[in-house]
């Protein structure tokens, strides 16, 4: 299996997907650094985005995952280093 | 005497209308919607017609943060709220988050929602099951993504008690109303014509097998044989008449007068159904004698021995054709839980102009002694209605719907 990349673009299009978008949220602004819950999404909507990324990825991730990894620019940094785990494992 | 509970506004959606105008442009004249289901190929199921709304777009006007979340029968009761808290004149933060609350009926819960994810669960795998199947499916899932979107903390519930349940809700709202509420949505939404759906109705033998929309659904008609489902409902705000007098309300359309709620003797044992015991206490309750009603809306189950029923207790309580009867469902086929809540928008729309929707498709069988309307709509000055509502498992419930000038 080839390594593949978590981007925020592939992250905010599972959230689209999975959630939708607050009305008052632009995500195609500067999200990076801003936290899940401001952005509008409580923790099913997060449940249901991490579910995504798996089953995408082919990567089991932790369940605390969005409690240690609370914004896009580190949940995207957390997310690539478990694909690199899976692929070396 | 106890303060009158008021309808202060309306969000209704039915196969033959969206919105009080368009509902009652199309009710009043009798204007069918019951044809071959479009949702999905209902080829391999031995009913296949259904009142299906063709023309609700979810996405134009609904948040997207709540469609992954939502069944079809929730986004139709989530628009009707925000129209129901349009019509009242009232928007959400007007008044406290404790003093509305918001008591619904269902019938399947979120149906096809749950469907599409057992079979993501069967044929892919439980990683494939969206997390909202948590609660989209539930019987209370409206209740809950109505008072979320809105700030509707006060006291909410559901009940599931099939057609009934559609009045046994609204009675239940009143109850809170008396209690001291100021606002509290009520009424109902079902969607349940689909591929299980139809399925397992039909194992209850109750479905209509016709394929002619105009001959399918034939209550008190010597050729009835069984309902045809329909999808939609109505949500109603309701409020104490002092209270909604005092903040100039735009709309007071009518007032909530009796409700009463019986069940059936266990079957085989030769007594009597429990509808005119429930029509009783309902008039009593509103404290109105059987020649006050000026029409009745009818279950209209659609099968001999269930309609039999019906016209006897209406005869035992109102005298032989001694009152109005109709059944407008005949357009929409059965809505289930909502059906009554769309049967008291009926009533109250009929009090304020004076016209009783007809009974569409249906030959009145010399059997029944009933005045059923028929055909055309018929003028009538109307300030009391009674909506009737029966259920499977012997539930009997019926509302007693006044002008509330």
């Amino acid at each position: 299996m080839s390594e593949q990349e978590f981007t925020i673009e592939a992250l905010k299009q599972i959230l689209l997907e999975s959630a939708g978008a607050d009305e008052n949220i632009d995500l195609d602004g500067d999200i990076l650094d801003t936290d899940f819950e401001a952005l509008g999404y409580e923790s099913l909507a997060l449940l249901e985005t991490g579910g995504r990324i798996e089953r995408e990825y082919g990567i089991s991730l932790d369940d605390d995952i969005f409690t240690d990894h609370r914004t896009p620019r580190a949940l995207v940094a957390a997310v690539n280093a478990c694909i690199k785990d899976t692929v070396t494992a | 005497m106890s303060a009158r509970t008021v309808i202060t506004g309306i969000g209704v959606a039915t196969p033959n209308g969206l919105g009080v105008d368009g509902f009652w442009a199309a009710t009043r004249v009798g204007k069918n919607a019951i044809g071959r289901v479009t949702h999905f190929d209902p080829t391999p199921y031995p009913s296949q017609l259904a009142g299906e709304i063709s023309d609700f777009v979810a996405e134009d006007l609904l948040p997207s943060r709540l469609l992954p979340q939502t069944d079809r029968m929730t986004r139709l009761a989530l628009v009707a709220a925000d129209c129901a808290f349009k019509d009242a004149g009232i928007q959400p933060g007007d008044i406290p988050e404790f003093d509305m609350g918001v008591v619904t009926a269902s019938t399947a819960g979120g149906f096809e929602f749950g469907q599409n994810e057992l079979k993501k669960l069967w044929s892919q795998g439980s990683e494939y099951v969206s997390a909202y199947q948590s609660f989209a499916w539930f019987y209370a899932v409206n209740s809950g993504q109505i008072s979320i979107r809105n700030g509707m903390r006060g006291p909410s519930g559901v009940v599931v008690s099939d057609h009934a349940g559609g009045l046994d809700a609204i009675a239940q709202a009143r109850r809170q109303i008396r209690k001291g509420s100021k606002l509290i949505f009520s009424g109902g939404f079902d969607a349940t014509d689909l591929h299980l759906g139809l399925g397992r109705s039909d194992r209850r033998g109750r479905l209509s097998t016709s394929s002619d929309p105009d001959r399918a659904y034939l209550p008190f008609d010597a050729a009835a044989d069984g309902y045809v489902p329909g999808e939609g409902g109505a949500l109603i705000t309701l409020e104490d008449e002092q209270t909604a007098r005092e903040r100039g309300a735009q709309n007071i359309y009518g007032e909530i007068a009796g409700y009463g709620s019986t069940f059936d003797p266990k079957p085989g044992t030769g007594r009597e159904p429990g509808l005119r015991r429930a029509i009783e206490v309902a008039l009593a309750d509103a404290g109105v004698e059987a020649d006050q009603v000026d029409v009745v809306f009818a279950d209209a189950a659609g099968t001999p021995q269930l309609d039999r029923e019906e016209a006897d207790a209406s005869s035992a309580v109102f005298g032989p054709s001694g009152v109005p009867v109709t059944a407008p469902k005949t357009m929409t086929g059965r809505l289930y839980s909502g059906a009554a809540p769309v049967y008291v928008v009926s009533a109250v729309l009929a009090i304020r102009e004076g016209l009783i929707p007809p009974t569409t498709n249906v030959e009145l069988s010399p059997e029944y002694a009933i005045d059923l309307v028929t055909g055309q709509p018929r003028p009538a000055p109307v300030r009391t209605a009674l909506v009737l509502a029966r259920s499977y498992g012997g539930f009997n419930s019926a509302v007693v719907v006044r002008a509330a000038d």
